[in-house]
């Protein structure tokens, strides 16, 4: 069986969530083979053998972590050259798109971003993309090259497996061309506790109608066990970090509950939660185009039906 | 100095956006526009040209699409950039990723350009890949999703907030660089800008302009086949209720208690 390579994606050893979904649709593909780029592979070697990883590429050279993604693609390239695999999968975040959309020009390769959905088909796969805001799904192949897929979060639930995790360390070697875009200074961002943004189960978001004050709305997430995010508007008044945007220029997320608060739902707002399972929203103005899109919506004062749903969620836990 | 920046006329995403026949964005049928995210880009030129000193920086803008396209070099040039160029040719109807960074990597090229500057993403097909691909084809450094740009000589120095740290990025011109809409706030075109544009200079040229075969682009050359597509079922309708003595609060715990969501 041919190898699926998977870009492993990882913040210090930490495997993210997306890879062990990535090797749970390479199984689907073929034999599963994660790519390591870095140091701290003895961190993640563990979840990556739990996913199924039959074989582990550690590529561990400061030329991958200290530049922007072009010595990446130019590894990965080599990588596909060498091990001829019958696709590669990539986790859809900035970075990850970025060294796919290399991949494909130096490997001559079809290159296909933001898949919610991947199955074996034609040219070795066929994939589901969301497009337009959710409005459309769109069905494709790859009729040229290495099929090269990025796949969004939540696209499938783990499965775990133990796989036989055979670790190769590789060369690579980098051009000097590579190497030009020079990462000086890095600042990992603090952990608040809660779950990643885009991988969470549940994500509660405020928008303008929270008046800047989201006590409520992170008291309703830490009940649920949720991430929260937050709309443009409330991230452009300076009410909540960038890093928390849901939308067309802040994070997609497709959680199992996305709640709305004080958000109207303006289509680069949709464009980052339509694919959510259930949606539900509470907004003062029973007109907001955020109705639209609800399963439950609740018109009213965002801040008192949050408090008050905060305390009666926690007593039905306990 | 001079610097190019990729510009794409998309479909307005507040109109019902669709398909052709062929399976590719109509882009003629629909009211279309400059790409909101390439705002940020013409933007981020002009003050790079304005803070230039030497005096002798301009800014070109670049598209590639049917006649109507040159609506976004239109606006780029109300806005405040020096001169347009639009690649027009039949053959390009169709082109994915891989076919248009083709296109604007030759006539970037033609051009010559300290900086290549781009947006985040386009609107439409949103896959975030042509200044990554520019970059690749040109061999030029990347320094991309910026949202803070410092110009210093030929030293251009970009903050890039990635997915789980906050990166500082260096590189020397000749660069890809594309912006964020954190990057800066677009202007409008003022009343004097609108009527200068219509003055200044707009090249068209054709594939066989920029040396490239027929048979490289478009939708046949593609190496990726869309199969099928599907309008999404609308939402089915949810249920509304009204907040009136805190019973909004009870019936919310309620509905998702029954999900399994508490
Ligand atoms: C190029 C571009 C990219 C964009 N990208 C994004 C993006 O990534 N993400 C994004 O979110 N937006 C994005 N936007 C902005 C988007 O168009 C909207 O402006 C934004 O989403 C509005 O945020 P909002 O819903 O919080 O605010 P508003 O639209 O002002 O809505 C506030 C809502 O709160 C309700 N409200 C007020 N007070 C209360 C209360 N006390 N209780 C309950 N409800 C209350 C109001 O009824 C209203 O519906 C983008 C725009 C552009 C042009």
């Amino acid at each position: 069986m041919s190898e699926i390579l998977v870009l492993v994606d990882h913040v210090e050893g930490a495997v993210r969530k997306t890879t062990a979904e990535l090797l749970t649709i390479a199984r689907r593909l073929g034999e599963p083979a994660a790519v390591f780029f870095g140091s701290e592979i003895d961190t993640a070697r563990e979840a990556l053998k739990h996913y199924g990883a039959e074989r582990i590429y550690v590529l561990d050279s400061a030329d991958l972590t200290d530049h922007l993604v072009a010595p990446k693609a130019e590894a990965l390239a080599q990588l596909v050259e060498t091990q001829q695999p019958a696709a590669v999968l990539i986790s859809s975040n900035a970075e990850g798109k970025e060294i796919a959309g290399r991949l494909s020009i130096k490997t001559s390769s079809g290159l296909i971003t933001d898949a919610v959905d991947v199955q074996a088909g034609d040219g070795g796969v066929t994939t589901t993309q969301s497009v337009f805001a959710g409005g459309y799904t769109v069905t494709s192949t790859v009729t040229k090259g290495t099929p090269i897929v990025t796949v969004k979060p939540n696209a499938v639930t783990p499965q775990p497996t133990e796989g036989a995790a055979a670790e190769e360390a590789v060369d690579v070697e980098i051009s000097a061309a590579a190497k030009t875009a020079r990462i000086v200074e890095r600042r990992q961002r603090a952990a608040t506790g809660r779950p990643e943004l885009n991988e969470a189960a549940i994500v509660v978001s405020g928008g303008r109608g929270t008046g800047g004050d989201f006590d409520a709305v992170e008291a309703f997430a830490d009940a649920l066990g949720a991430a929260v995010g937050a709309s443009r508007a409330a991230v452009d008044a300076g009410w909540y970090p960038h890093a928390y945007q849901v939308g067309q220029t802040g994070k997609t997320v497709s959680p199992q509950l996305y709640v709305a608060a004080g958000i109207s739902g303006a289509i680069q707002h949709r464009a980052g939660m339509q694919t959510s399972k259930t949606i539900v929203a509470i907004n003062k103005d029973a007109e907001s185009p955020i109705f639209e899109l609800v399963d439950f919506g609740v018109v009213g004062d965002l801040h008192r039906v949050l408090k008050s749903a905060t305390e009666k969620a926690l007593a039905r836990r306990s | 100095m001079k610097i190019v920046v990729c510009v794409k006329y998309v479909p307005d995403a507040a109109a019902h956006r669709k398909f052709n026949a062929d399976y590719t964005v109509d882009r003629v049928g629909v009211d279309g526009m400059l790409s909101e995210l390439d705002e940020y880009a013409v933007e981020e030129a002009l003050k790079i040209r304005d803070a230039d000193e030497s005096g002798e920086a301009q800014v070109a803008v670049l598209t590639m699409g049917p006649d109507i396209a040159r609506a976004a070099i239109l606006k780029s040039l109300q806005m405040g950039a020096d001169s347009g160029v639009h690649i027009i040719d039949e053959a390009i109807h169709g082109s994915d990723s891989v076919a248009t960074s083709l296109v604007l990597a030759e006539a970037v090229k033609r051009q010559g350009a300290e900086i290549v500057l781009c947006g985040m993403a386009s609107t439409d097909g949103s896959m975030s890949v042509i200044p990554a691909m520019l970059a690749e084809r040109l061999g030029m450094p990347q320094v991309t999703f910026a949202s803070e740009v410092t110009v210093e000589g030929d030293t251009v120095r970009v903050r890039r907030d990635g997915d789980a740290a906050t990166e500082i990025i260096e590189a020397t011109t000749p660069l890809v660089l594309s912006v964020t809409d954190q990057a800066n706030e677009p202007r409008y075109p003022s009343f004097k800008g609108i009527m200068a544009a219509k003055k200044k200079p707009v090249e068209e040229l054709t594939l066989a302009d920029l040396g490239i075969a027929e048979g490289d682009v478009g939708l046949e050359a593609s190496w990726t086949r869309v199969e099928a597509y599907a309008e999404r079922p609308p939402r089915s309708a949810g249920t509304i209720v009204t907040d009136e003595d805190g019973a909004g609060a009870d019936q919310l715990v309620e509905f998702l208690a029954a999900q399994k969501f508490i």
